[in-house]
């Protein structure tokens, strides 16, 4: 499992919860609020990739999404504790009934494809255009190309041979490579989209990206720490400073309009939930 | 879509959506539809797209009104009572954490042709231009009976029996004005007319009852809103359903409801597919509402009309000091009608316009057959309005309860200026689907200033 990034960035609750107890009640409380949305065709594996970050677990069937409201993980980056409230869409994405409240006021996204089927990338492409149009414009958003374990063999295979077989295989338990169309023991021809393609679509189109393995860990960290270097933090502290600081239902909808003089600290009858984690 | 659902939900109006995500919670399989491609139905907040794609079709939004998407126009005007039933339910379902409030800045209430700020303060109530010396004095008397009442202490009780005596003696017994009857009855016990007078007094005095204590709650008001809209409400408890498994389906035409020979409802039939489900939820416009004649049985009735003008204003409402949000009541005595007129105005401190942008609903129940003269005390009011939609809703009521063919209708949204009635809709439909009371427990609302 790659843990490398985990000197600056720890998804652990447990390495941090000391670190936490004290800054959770007191007022100069450090940590800035980010909210991320998840996106992605049905099955790719959003809530698993969520549930590694989080909980470092992964769960080979996993029903579809039941019973979060949203999970949170901290992040620590440098002197600043990013805590990242992680939305799932609950399954509002499969019939394109997501709400407008979904995307508000976000700062992060991570979009999620799977490496093995080409139609779930044109879909995470799909969830870019409709973020950019109805998210925050200083949204930052990720890509990621989940299952990359599928097309993994244990020796490093060489290049891509993309394999556009368009068999559907609707199905988010990763752990099953036997069923493959044409395999004959090389993984990589399982592989529909090519790494070089969702990069180059990626950089055009201004967003970070990463494949990764929900299942072994592959890159999970490393979204929310790049995500984290680049969340544009004083922004979204000027935005909240005096705010309840949730970034989920902060005034800091857009560019410009700021809340004026209101202070949440003064009236606020208590502070929101401290920490899940 | 050949799956079986306990519970098809039609509109994803506030009634449906509490009602879709109470039912989740409980473990019903629940599956949402709705006709549009927005949640909210009649409770939704529109941008401006889709605001002039309902009442001007023929015409995009000016751009002098600025950027779409930070307008989210209310289609019923209605207010949060900080003490509410509305808040018990966003309290104990938690989706509080999807929704922040603001407060409404101001109540005023409408008196000899001028407004007057509803005092939230003593200090306020001794500044009121809305009573004379003595007369503040008789009320003070009232509030402090009203205050100090305890069922179980008779000596609280001043003579009064509140569940027999009407609410006329109890005014007679303080030697209240009909001006300050008006103010109590109306601005405070949210009356929209004066069939309550002659009732027994309880149901006011909890009114009251439920509007002090929602004053004294966040001080400036006696209700909150949630930024971004009313629309936001049923967005929230769509979530709550869909993370407990409902399974959430917009943009989807309701071609029919089947039913069986003994009328029992047997499923949802939308893009030639049919649903099944053990029961349906809907409101009255997935059950033929405003359509005579369908062949079938009539299964909602029409019992009103309420008109409502939605003006976007430039400039805060005269007399409200500059407030940002208000509420003005105009009771029907004032204005020689039966029923009052309500004016709720918004801005973009509850992030649901342009800046400098104010949105006022002014609305009434209908009386006579030019409706939109009917409003004119309140528009009155406004100053130079911007721009104008006038709507003519009629309310539905549903002809059966349910019970007997599983189908569940709910009422259309009333004129009143607050959700309770909401909320006893939820209750009742509620039991009528589950056969249980609804039970909720309490905790604190965060709310900002």
């Amino acid at each position: 499992m790659e843990q490398t990034k985990s000197a600056v960035v720890n998804g652990f609750a447990a390495t941090f919860s000391s670190t936490m107890s004290d800054s959770a009640s007191g007022s100069v409380d450090k940590s800035v609020q980010v909210k991320l949305v998840l996106l992605g065709e049905a099955a790719v594996g959003k809530s698993s990739v969520v549930l590694r970050f989080v909980s470092n677990e992964f769960q080979p069937n996993k029903e579809p999404t039941i019973g979060a409201a949203f999970l949170t993980q901290k992040c620590r980056l440098e002197d600043r504790i990013l805590r990242y409230e992680i939305w799932d869409t609950a399954g509002q994405e499969r019939f394109h009934s997501l709400a407008p409240m979904y995307y508000r006021n976000a700062q992060a996204a991570v979009v999620v494809y799977d490496v093995t089927k080409a139609s779930s990338l044109e879909k995470a492409k799909s969830w870019v255009k409709e973020l950019q149009r109805q998210a925050n414009p200083n949204i930052v958003i990720a890509l990621a190309g989940n299952k990359v374990d599928l097309v993994q063999s244990s020796a490093s295979s060489s290049g891509t041979s993309p394999s556009l077989d368009s068999e559907d295989e609707a199905d988010d338990a990763t752990a099953t490579p036997g069923e493959t169309p044409g395999s004959s023991g090389d993984p990589e021809s399982l592989r529909q989209v090519p790494r070089e393609e969702a990069q180059a679509y990626a950089s055009e189109a201004g967003l970070l990206f990463f494949e990764t393995s929900a299942k072994t860990g592959e890159g999970i960290v490393d979204i929310f720490t790049e995500i984290a270097k680049k969340i544009p933090i004083e922004h979204i502290l000027a935005a909240t400073r005096g705010s309840s600081g949730r970034p989920g239902a902060s005034g800091n909808r857009t560019e410009g309009t700021r809340q004026q003089g209101v202070n949440l600290d003064d009236n606020a009858p208590k502070p929101k939930d401290a920490c899940n984690c | 879509m050949d799956e079986e659902y306990d519970v098809i939900v039609l509109g994803t109006g506030l009634t449906e959506c509490i009602l879709s995500g109470l039912l989740s919670v409980e473990g019903k399989k629940v599956l949402h539809m709705d006709r549009n491609d927005y949640y909210g139905g009649d409770s939704a907040s529109l941008n401006l797209t889709q605001l002039y794609r309902k009442f001007r079709p023929d015409q995009a939004p000016p751009t002098a009104l600025g950027r779409d998407r930070d307008y989210a126009v209310d289609l019923v005007p209605k207010f949060i009572i900080a003490s509410g039933e509305l808040t018990k339910i966003l309290v104990h379902t938690d989706v509080t954490r999807y929704l922040e409030f603001k407060q409404i800045a101001g109540s005023f209430v409408y008196r000899d042709g001028r407004i007057s700020k509803v005092p939230s303060t003593e200090m306020e109530a001794v500044r009121s231009p809305l009573m004379g010396l003595f007369e503040k004095r008789r009320a003070k008397k009232f509030f402090e009976f009203l205050q100090g009442w305890k069922d179980e202490d008779p000596t609280t009780h001043q003579g009064i029996n509140l569940d027999k005596d009407s609410m006329k003696t109890v005014y007679e017994k303080f030697g209240l004005e009909p001006g300050t009857q008006d103010f109590i009855g109306h601005a405070m016990a949210l009356y929209l007319d004066d069939d309550y007078i002659t009732k027994p007094a309880r149901p006011t005095y909890d009114r009251i009852i439920l509007y002090t204590s929602s004053m004294a709650r966040y001080g400036k008001s006696p209700y909150i809103y949630p930024l971004y809209g009313l629309g936001e409400l049923p967005q929230s408890f769509a979530r709550l359903s869909a993370i407990y498994g409902g399974t959430y389906m917009l943009d989807k035409q309701i071609d029919a409801i089947v039913t069986d020979a003994d009328g029992k409802f047997v499923g949802v039939t939308s893009g030639g597919e049919t649903v099944k489900a053990k029961q349906v939820i809907g409101d009255p416009s997935y059950f033929g509402a405003g359509k005579d004649g369908e062949g079938g049985k009539v299964r909602v009735l029409e019992e009103g009309k309420v008109v409502r003008a939605i003006c976007l204003l430039k400039h805060p409402i005269p007399g409200t000091d500059d407030s940002d949000s208000c509420q003005i009541i105009i009771p029907q005595n004032q204005v020689g009608r039966r029923n009052d007129i309500y004016i709720a105005t918004v801005s973009s401190t509850h992030n649901v316009c342009a800046k400098d942008v104010f949105v006022a609903i002014v609305s009434t129940i209908v009386e006579t057959d030019k409706p939109e003269l009917e409003i004119a005390p309140g528009l009155n009011l406004l100053g130079p309005i911007h721009e104008k939609f006038v709507t003519i809703t009629p309310l539905y009521t549903p002809t059966s309860t349910g019970t007997s063919d599983n189908i569940f209708i709910t009422r259309s949204y009333d004129a009143t200026s607050h959700f309770e009635t909401v909320v006893e809709d939820v209750q009742d439909v509620f039991k009528r689907v589950t056969g249980t009371d609804l039970v909720l427990k309490k905790r604190e609302v965060e709310v900002t200033e």
